[in-house]
């Protein structure tokens, strides 16, 4: 079977400095992945790189058999970045909620603006996904006045209503008090249980363990070990990983 | 070329008038700051009427147009017999306009300085006047640099009004060469190349002062 | 004595301020619409144009906040004096665009400091920039210009008085005509004239300032407006 998402040799400088440098990989359908590594090594620019909210320099992205990205070719085809965009989902560090929309206006907006749905519809669809995320009595409420929690649960609501074949976090607990981690960690568990295609970077460790089926070790723009948990927590990984996981389970709680 | 030949004919006369812009402005900004600067003082530290008489003064100044305070100082004062020379007339009338709103950027900036600050000089024995003058003014100004620029820039715009009250600054030599050999839209391009020469010329040197006084650390960008 | 007649006279021209006042409401809001219409695109291509765009509305901004209104006024009321246009399209065009470049910094002061996450955020679940401005951006940028705004909008109910000098009869002209026909009672006649233009400039703050509270949204950053030169 056709993987869901193809990621080839994808390479990447920032001010002079190659942050990604050949990075490949495959998703399929249903499958969770994380990705980890030191800060600096271009874990969001890759995620962004799927999207391509950036832009790489080389490299290939196949997303359900449509072309997302093709610098192999002399001249890249016409491609639909919009429509590309719409059938990705991505949950962000700082949220990015629209604060000027209630929750409901927030998780409508693509629908109504993108999908062309009646609004109607828009709002049924947005409270399916407001509940799946329990906030519906929230509904009304405007972002600014939500605590940083329930913003990033929003925000995965957003990303749920468009119906995204794959959905990207970036470090979505990062900028959160360790008190609310849980409940952003909580949702993203249930939904990788039932069957969403995930791609996260993250430090938490507990749930990469858990929930993932693959972590991706990215350490200076290339990929340095990709196998399941139990592989890559034993003691048979490199000693750079272990150091890494040990420094990550101090600062982070882990397990 | 022609248009060249013009602009040199007349360019003696138009230095003339900017030469009066530019004293008219001066002294216009200089009467704004201190009386700005009294308003301020009142507003911020004032108690009683003082204090309202300052509020009112500033609200009604900055709440009429520039023109109808030109006027009255002009043609209103002369008509109950007290007659000014249009040069005084204008010094007045945007000088005390500009003291309005130099006196909310004097006030923003007082308050900008934090309390403790005061407390501390009088808990180090300064006196009220003594504190105001070594501790509060000379980080006022500093902080005022800036939407003090802005206010000179407009000064030298809005002194183009005294034209109306018969003061031959610049618009006024322009109009008057310009009824003589009735090239209008050019000698008004000229006037207007003059003025955003001025007007350029000027910002670039506030914004050089601006950086030379700069308390590090402290204080906002030119809005210019 | 002199006073009483010369209030006589205020009390009987009413109709002549009456007009005037009208007449420069209208002016504010005809100044203002054409400022809003063009400022929009002139500070969006500020931000999001080309070089040669940015280049041109920057040039723009410059010329029409560097020369001050009366010159503005002469230059249009002249250079299209051959197209034999009425001094309220003059007027119209120079204080309409000079309106616009006071209004351009404000919507770009306002548009840039929206978080650049929002722009992200759009884009990722699939709207194109044009739509993200529409839908996104511009929303928020309205709500964080309004005080500014509402201070171009004070200036501007002010800045109508120059435009008699081109002719059109407004506040300002009309109280020159009560002047002339008081036997020179100015001071009572222009000091009545500070007090109408007075009225309408808290007006419009008032106004706005009700606006900006329909328009709040919790938590979303808006603070009261002043009244300062911009």
């Amino acid at each position: 079977m056709e993987p869901l998402l193809k990621v080839e040799n994808i390479e990447k400088t920032y001010d002079g400095k190659k942050v990604l440098n050949g990075i490949s990989f495959e998703m399929e359908k249903g499958n969770t992945k994380v990705i980890i590594g030191p800060s600096g090594t271009g874990k969001s620019t890759l995620l962004r790189c799927v999207n391509r909210l950036s832009e790489p320099e080389m490299g290939k992205v196949i997303l359900d058999g449509q072309v997302v990205l093709d610098k192999t070719v002399e001249k890249e085809p016409r491609i639909d970045l919009n429509a590309i965009r719409s059938q990705v989902g991505m949950v962000f560090q700082n949220f990015n909620l629209f604060t000027h929309l209630s929750v409901l206006g927030n998780v409508t907006l693509g629908l109504t603006q993108v999908k062309g749905m009646k609004r109607k519809d828009a709002v049924e669809r947005a409270m399916i996904e407001i509940d799946r995320v329990g906030l519906a009595d929230k509904k009304d409420a405007y972002p600014a006045l939500l605590s940083g929690g329930q913003q990033q649960r929003v925000s995965i609501a957003r990303a749920l209503a468009m119906d995204p074949k794959v959905i990207l976090f970036d470090e979505p607990t990062s900028a959160l008090d360790p008190e609310l981690i849980g409940e952003v960690l909580q949702v993203m568990i249930k939904l990788a249980k039932e069957g969403m295609t995930m791609l996260c970077v993250t430090h938490e460790i507990g749930f990469a363990r858990s929930v993932a089926d693959e972590i991706i070790f990215l350490d200076e723009g290339k990929v340095l070990a990709h196998e399941p948990p139990e592989q890559l927590f034993s003691n048979n990984s490199s000693a750079r990983i272990r150091t890494f996981l040990k420094k990550i389970s101090e600062l982070y709680g882990g397990e | 070329m022609e248009f060249i030949q013009l602009f040199i004919d007349s360019l003696p006369r138009l230095l003339q008038g900017l030469g009066n812009t530019i004293v008219l402005t001066a002294l216009a900004v200089a009467l704004g700051i201190i009386v700005g600067l009294a308003v301020a003082l009142a507003k911020a530290y004032a108690k009683g009427p003082l204090r309202i008489l300052a509020s009112a003064y500033s609200a009604l100044f900055r709440g009429t147009p520039l023109l109808t305070q030109l006027f009255i100082v002009y043609f209103g004062l002369s008509s109950i017999g007290i007659v000014l020379s249009p040069f005084t007339a204008a010094i007045l009338a945007i000088g005390l306009n500009s003291a309005a709103f130099q006196a909310e950027y004097f006030l923003g900036s007082i308050l900008a300085i934090q309390p403790g600050q005061i407390t501390g000089a009088i808990a180090l024995g300064m006196g009220r006047l003594k504190t105001i003058r070594c501790i509060v003014i000379p980080q006022v100004i500093r902080l005022v640099i800036p939407s003090w620029s802005n206010e000179l820039i407009c000064l030298l715009k809005y002194s183009s009004l005294a034209y109306l009250i018969q003061f031959p600054e610049l618009l006024f030599q322009t109009r008057l060469m310009a009824s003589k050999n009735f090239r209008m839209f050019e000698m008004f391009i000229i006037a207007g190349v003059l003025y955003l020469s001025v007007v350029l010329i000027v910002s670039h040197f506030l914004r050089k002062l601006e950086k030379r006084l700069r308390i590090p650390g402290l204080g906002t960008e030119s809005t210019f | 004595m002199e006073t009483s007649s010369g209030l006589m006279i205020i009390w009987e021209s009413w109709p002549m301020f009456l007009s005037g006042t009208i007449t420069a409401v209208q002016l504010c809001i005809l100044f203002l619409g054409v400022g809003v219409v063009v400022a929009v695109p002139v500070s969006l291509s500020q931000i999001y144009g080309g070089k040669s765009l940015k280049f041109s509305a920057s040039v723009f901004e410059q010329v029409f906040r560097g020369l001050p209104a009366l010159v503005l006024l002469f230059l249009f009321y002249f250079g299209l004096a051959e197209l034999d246009v009425s001094p309220l399209v003059a007027a119209t065009l120079a204080m309409g665009l000079r309106s616009a470049a006071y209004q351009s910094q404000i919507f770009r002061g306002a548009i840039l400091s929206i978080d650049s996450g929002q722009m992200v955020a759009a884009r990722s679940i699939g709207m194109s920039r044009i739509r993200a401005i529409k839908c996104v951006i511009l929303p928020q940028a309205i709500r964080l210009a309004i005080p500014p705004w509402s201070n171009e909008f004070a200036n501007m109910i002010k800045d109508t008085s120059y435009v008699f000098v081109v002719g059109i009869i407004e506040l300002m002209r009309q109280g020159r005509y009560v002047v002339a026909g008081s036997f020179g009672n100015a001071l009572l006649v222009y000091s009545v004239i500070a007090l109408i233009y007075l009225f309408l400039t808290y007006c419009g703050l008032f106004l706005m300032g009700r606006l900006s509270k329909k328009l709040a949204i919790p938590g979303f950053a808006s603070a009261g407006a002043a009244m300062e030169r911009i």
